[in-house]
């Protein structure tokens, strides 16, 4: 193992894991039973990336995130009960029921928001990498996106923007193989995301998303790369979305045989049996894990059903600071 | 010509079916096209019964409208799906600044045969991302034309009228709306653009509107009826140009109006008309138009909140027993 990451540390990625899938699981079923509005976006499959990433970001670091984002949020340490109600629409949820699954943020904890529009985040990664230079305070930023996302504009001036300015940027592109109903290898002009970076004079870097340690090196890398003031990196997490693009998607753009294929490629599964041959990590543990997960997102669910309803008016709120 | 019954969505394929069948310089491009015929069901079909015209792009909007702009300039009639209305942002250059003014920039030399079609609209709590009605700021872009229909036959003769315009036509559809049924005419039925219809006579007060409002206002104007209120109801569906001779005519009759959209208020299409009502036929008026239109912010998630923001049925018809001064 190449990570340098302590025992206590891994089993804390573990759980990590752990809960962004029971999260998203929960969500799933929220949803089909009605009782979230709108529409939703699972990260299922995708945990490693999420997780391997925000493991070496500090408290104070930056990140965007995507209409995808529930994942990204839990990783850099977003609170379960907030998310759920603002995913049911109660007030007590994080936007107070204004944004909803695709508009979660946490200024306080530096997540500066998912976003409804595919590529939105790109512009907004730079200003808060250009603010991190002109304050001098060594943070680092990571935007996530998809590979779709890669292809926006915003994408191509944020490269380039970044590598001009020397901005202390981790791009992140989740691959998972599909934008909505398209598939990678139709929308996207080379099979690696990462060697556009080379375009832009930027390191790219592809690796198995599937793999948490994988991630958590690359990612640490380029985290100390961008402190170090020398620049953004591209870092591709080779993954899958095992979830329809959005819950309720028919998918007819893929088979029931591929998404089996990945299944057996399980981030969490392939952790724990790492996890579990070097002896940090039991059934028993495992099994302790789970139960804790689950009593902590149940306190959430009724956290969330038992908040109240954002009053009507409450619609009005919040537009100016100085009206 | 017979009618069957049939949603906006199938309308939005029967108008293209025709089209495309007609002629083949019309092909639609734009984001996830082909595997499921579109996210609302609105290419149903197309895509096998014309191979190679219904074009699935990457998630490149600029490029996309860029795409029908360059392909209109050079001979073909590009309809392009902006998949919702709220991502016209990410193509603003492309189509306020190029689409918009080249013909005029460059002496008549050329035409623009493009349709930008963008689903629009809220009430399924998609948040503020997703859920715009921003015809009026293409309204304020000289060179568009502005369609916003309601009912499937006029989405039909509409889109038709849209494909054949030699001009570049802008053409919001209320995704709330793509399973409204109604009778749609069978084979060539083409409503012109800029022309209003006049969807129920009345004599009390002109209801002007389009979109969803016209669904709020024809309940309105049924609540209105009970209350011995006979209003009129006038569907715009071309924003611009605006059939101003059609409202003309009914304010002189009724003396009263009251315009209704789903777009927030401030800068809407309903300051527009209301302007051009107060200039044009001020001695007509026997009370301050008035507008019925979404609060003035962003569309929020929960559908408590969203509810409130939206306008609704009751507030057509406070606005109409205002103007006829029936508060009471
Ligand atoms: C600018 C813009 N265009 C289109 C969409 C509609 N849309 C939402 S998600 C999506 C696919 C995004 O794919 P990708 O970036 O690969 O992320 P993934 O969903 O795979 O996580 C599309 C086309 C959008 N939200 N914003």
């Amino acid at each position: 193992m190449k990570s340098s990451a302590s025992t206590r540390e891994m089993r804390r990625l573990y759980r990590t894991m752990v809960t962004i899938r029971g999260f998203e699981t929960l969500a799933g079923e929220l949803f089909a039973a009605g009782k979230i509005p709108g529409f939703i976006h699972l990260s299922i499959g995708q945990e490693a990336s999420s997780v391997g990433v925000c493991s070496v970001l500090r408290p104070d670091d930056y990140i965007v995130t995507t209409h995808r984002g529930h994942g990204h949020v839990i990783a850099k340490g977003g609170n379960l009960k907030k998310m759920i109600a603002e995913l049911v629409g109660r007030k007590t949820g994080y936007c107070k029921g204004k944004g909803g699954s695709m508009h979660i943020a946490d200024f306080s904890l530096g997540i500066l928001g998912a976003n409804g529009v595919v590529g939105g985040g790109f512009p907004i990664a730079i200003g808060a990498g250009l603010s991190i230079k002109l304050r001098r305070t060594n943070q680092v930023v990571v935007c996530f996106f998809g590979d779709g996302a890669s292809n926006r504009g915003t994408f191509h001036e944020a490269m380039n923007m970044a590598s001009i300015w020397k901005l202390p940027i981790l791009f992140v592109c989740e691959n998972n193989c599909y934008a909505s109903t398209t598939p990678t290898t139709y929308a996207c002009s080379a099979a690696d995301i990462a060697a556009r970076a080379a375009g832009y004079n930027i390191p790219g870097v592809t690796v198995d998303g599937n793999d948490l340690l994988a991630v958590h090196e690359a990612a640490g890398q380029a985290v100390e790369r961008a402190r170090r003031g020398e620049g953004p990196t591209l870092l591709e997490n080779k993954t899958y979305r095992r979830r329809g693009h959005f819950e309720g998607d028919p998918q007819k753009y893929r088979t029931q045989a591929e998404v089996a294929e990945w299944e057996k490629k399980d981030p969490l599964l392939r952790f724990a049996s790492i996890l579990k041959k070097k002896k940090l990590l039991t059934g028993e543990m495992e099994k302790e894990i789970r139960k804790q997960v689950d009593d902590e997102l149940t306190e959430a669910v009724a956290f969330a059903e038992q908040s109240e309803w954002p009053a009507p008016e409450e619609a009005l709120e919040d537009m100016f600071v100085n009206p | 010509m017979t009618e069957r019954i049939l949603n906006c969505a199938a309308a939005v394929c029967e108008a293209l079916t025709e089209e495309m069948a007609r002629d083949e310089a019309i092909f639609i491009i734009g984001e996830d096209l082909v595997a499921h015929g579109g996210i609302f069901g609105q290419f149903k079909g197309l895509p096998e019964r014309f191979p190679g015209r219904v074009i699935d792009s990457p998630i490149s909007e600029s490029c996309i409208v860029g795409a029908g702009l360059g392909a209109a300039l050079t001979g073909m009639r590009p309809f392009v799906d902006m998949h919702f209305a709220d991502f016209v942002t990410c193509a603003m250059d492309e189509i306020v600044n190029q689409t918009a003014k080249i013909r005029y920039m460059f002496g008549g030399q050329v035409k623009v045969p493009l349709v930008i079609w963008a689903p629009d609209g809220a009430g399924l709590s998609a948040a503020a991302h997703h859920s715009q009605s921003l015809e009026s700021w293409f309204v304020h872009a000289p060179g568009l034309k502005v369609v916003v229909p309601s009912e499937p036959a006029d989405v039909k003769g509409l889109l038709k009228a849209a494909i054949r315009s030699d001009d570049p036509v802008i053409f919001f559809q209320h995704k709330k709306l793509f399973a409204r049924e109604g009778p749609v005419p069978e084979g060539e039925h083409i409503v012109p653009l800029g022309r209003a219809a006049v969807k129920r006579p009345g004599s009390s007060a002109t209801i002007l509107t389009y979109g969803s409002g016209f669904y709020m206002s024809m309940e309105a104007a049924h609540e209105l009826a009970g209350m011995g209120i006979d209003a009129e109801v006038i569907d715009l569906r071309t924003l611009k140009p605006l059939d101003f001779e059609t409202i003309a005519a009914s304010i002189q009759k009724t003396n009263r109006a009251v315009v209704v959209h789903e777009a927030c208020l401030s800068g809407g299409f309903g300051a527009e008309v209301s302007a051009r009502i107060n200039s044009e036929l001020f001695d007509y008026l026997d009370a301050p138009v008035l507008r019925v239109a979404a609060r003035d912010v962003p569309m929020p998630f929960s559908p408590r909140l969203e509810n409130f923001v939206l306008p609704k049925i009751e507030d057509v018809v406070n606005a109409v027993r205002a103007v006829t001064y029936r508060q009471r």
